[in-house]
């Protein structure tokens, strides 16, 4: 993996200076309609951001723009280096290399196994050799708890099982940063566990993560930030405990009522 | 009604009929295979081009398909035949038959494959888009194969359809098996018995086409063979 060198880890300077991701001032339109209005935060090396708030606050608006699933209308997103602007295009493909996402939805690719879900994109974008791509996926498998669902096709699996998987598929492009939208929310209760915890484990591990998580007691144990939206802006900030201590008077009704 | 069946003109040593119908056999494959093959790659063609950003492209295939699925193929065989001829496009029988059976059946062909393309849910569409894949990768392995797998039955409903449409090829005398027929008729005059011999092979033909996409499908989709889905 080609670690971007942008933040040499060498260097004392605190990770806010050189931050993975920053949104400057970034707005988003889908047609008249302005859902992200102006919106600034940054996540540094390392950090895991939590963003909370209404349905429609604009939460996965906001993910979906860093990896420019959605074209922002203006402002700009630096990620790992690059910049993703309006024009769209420009370093797209470099900032999907190095970001992986994980949709509420799991999206595995129903006529491929476990392992083809996993090895597809390493041997078609990094042109990984196929023997090294099933040592890779052998490896992120191992990491979720599933090596021995190598072999099988997603609709054989529990949707706990195949969020696992969505997660060890972007892991086996060695990304920098990880997006997850909402990943537990299509989940019986009883199977957020253990996708929780893989999370969790990757957060230990120094993995750079923004989640849009309704796991309220998630965040408030994982979160170095938790990021609150509303109405398509940043309304309140602040670090784990900010939900025993939310400020405006929208986040403590969001508190209030959210849980 | 006291009909004799006589089925023994078919290997009169004069005139050993059943050689015409194996003839006849033998070309009405040539026809379908070949239009199968060259009808679904020009058909998946259209399929992927109907999902192009190009606008003028997208007007342009919708104006084929619809202009094919609403007009008879004798029309078009007869178009392709005689009409480019008198402008001084000559193709033989044989090749006027398999481009008209191509283009006809292509149209089908993208109609059904562009129904399976939209078939494939956006999010793996995303998905695939996020983990880099180039729209080109993310055509041929992401969407296509399970939206070929998905429609494949109907593809082959309409296969053998063609198969059977082949037929009215007899009219610009391609030598196929119902010309053969009608040739054999008009010289026996036992139209009773030689068309019960050409409705059973067709109904082999039929037959073997629908085992051979199902062969394919068992084949081609691995996926398939291990959870058993039936075809
Ligand atoms: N593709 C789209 N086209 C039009 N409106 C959209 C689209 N995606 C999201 N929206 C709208 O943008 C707003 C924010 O949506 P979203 O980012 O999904 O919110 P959240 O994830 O916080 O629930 C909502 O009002 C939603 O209806
Ligand atoms: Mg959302």
């Amino acid at each position: 993996m080609t670690l971007h060198a942008i933040a040499p880890a060498s260097t004392a300077e605190p990770a806010q200076a050189t931050p993975m991701v920053r949104f400057n001032d970034v707005h988003k339109s889908f047609g008249i309609v302005e859902v992200l209005k102006g919106i600034s935060f940054a996540v540094g090396r390392g950090e895991v951001v939590c963003l909370i708030g209404r349905s429609g606050s604009g939460k996965s608006t906001a993910l979906r723009c860093i990896n420019g699933l959605e074209r922002i209308t203006t402002g700009s997103i630096d990620v790992c280096g690059h910049a993703v602007t309006p024009d769209g295009k420009a370093d797209l493909h470099a900032v999907r290399k190095r970001v992986g996402i994980v949709f509420q939805s799991y999206n595995l690719f129903p006529h491929l196994t476990v392992e083809q879900n996993i090895t597809l994109a390493p041997r078609r974008v990094k042109k990984t050799a196929p023997t090294e791509a099933r040592a890779l996926a052998a490896d992120v498998l191992a990491k979720v708890g599933l090596s021995d669902k190598i072999a099988s096709y997603p609709e054989q699996l529990s949707g706990g099982q195949q969020q696992r998987v969505a997660i060890a598929r972007a892991l086996a492009m060695q990304p920098e940063v990880m997006l997850f939208d909402e990943v537990t929310s299509a989940l019986d209760p009883e199977l957020t566990g253990e996708v929780l915890k893989v999370m969790e484990d990757l957060a230990r591990g120094g993995m750079t993560m923004v989640l849009v998580t309704h796991e309220m007691a998630f965040a408030s144990r994982v979160a170095d930030k938790i990021i609150f939206m509303h109405k398509g802006r940043v309304h309140e900030t602040g670090p784990r405990d900010l939900l025993s201590r939310p400020e405006t008077p929208e986040l403590r009704q969001f508190v209030g009522t959210g849980l | 009604m006291n009909y004799q069946f006589d089925f023994s003109f078919l290997w009169d040593p004069d005139n050993a009929y059943w050689r015409d119908i194996l003839h006849g056999t033998w070309l009405t494959v040539q026809l379908t295979v070949l239009a199968i093959v060259l009808g679904f790659a020009l058909g998946a063609a259209c399929a992927i081009g109907s999902t192009s950003r190009i606008p003028s492209l997208r007007r342009a295939i919708a104006v084929y398909v619809e202009i094919i699925r609403n007009t008879p193929l004798l029309v078009q065989v007869f178009w392709l035949f005689f009409g480019l001829a008198s402008l001084g496009f000559k193709f033989s029988a044989f090749s006027a038959a398999v481009l008209a059976l191509t283009i006809n059946i292509a149209a089908y062909t993208s109609e059904i494959i562009r129904s399976g393309i939209e078939s494939v849910r956006k999010g793996q569409i995303e998905a695939a888009e996020s983990l880099g894949l180039s729209r080109m990768q993310l055509l041929f392995d992401v969407v296509l194969p399970p939206a070929i797998e998905r429609v494949l039955p109907s593809l082959a409903g309409q296969f053998v359809l063609m198969m059977l449409a082949t037929s009215i090829m007899a009219q610009i005398s391609t030598e196929e098996l119902m010309a053969a027929a009608s040739r054999i008729q008009s010289e026996t005059f036992r139209g009773f018995e030689i068309y019960i011999v050409v409705a059973v092979v067709y109904l082999a033909l039929a037959m073997a086409l629908r085992l051979s996409f199902a062969f394919l499908a068992w084949a081609a989709f691995p996926r398939r063979r291990r959870l058993g889905t039936p075809v």
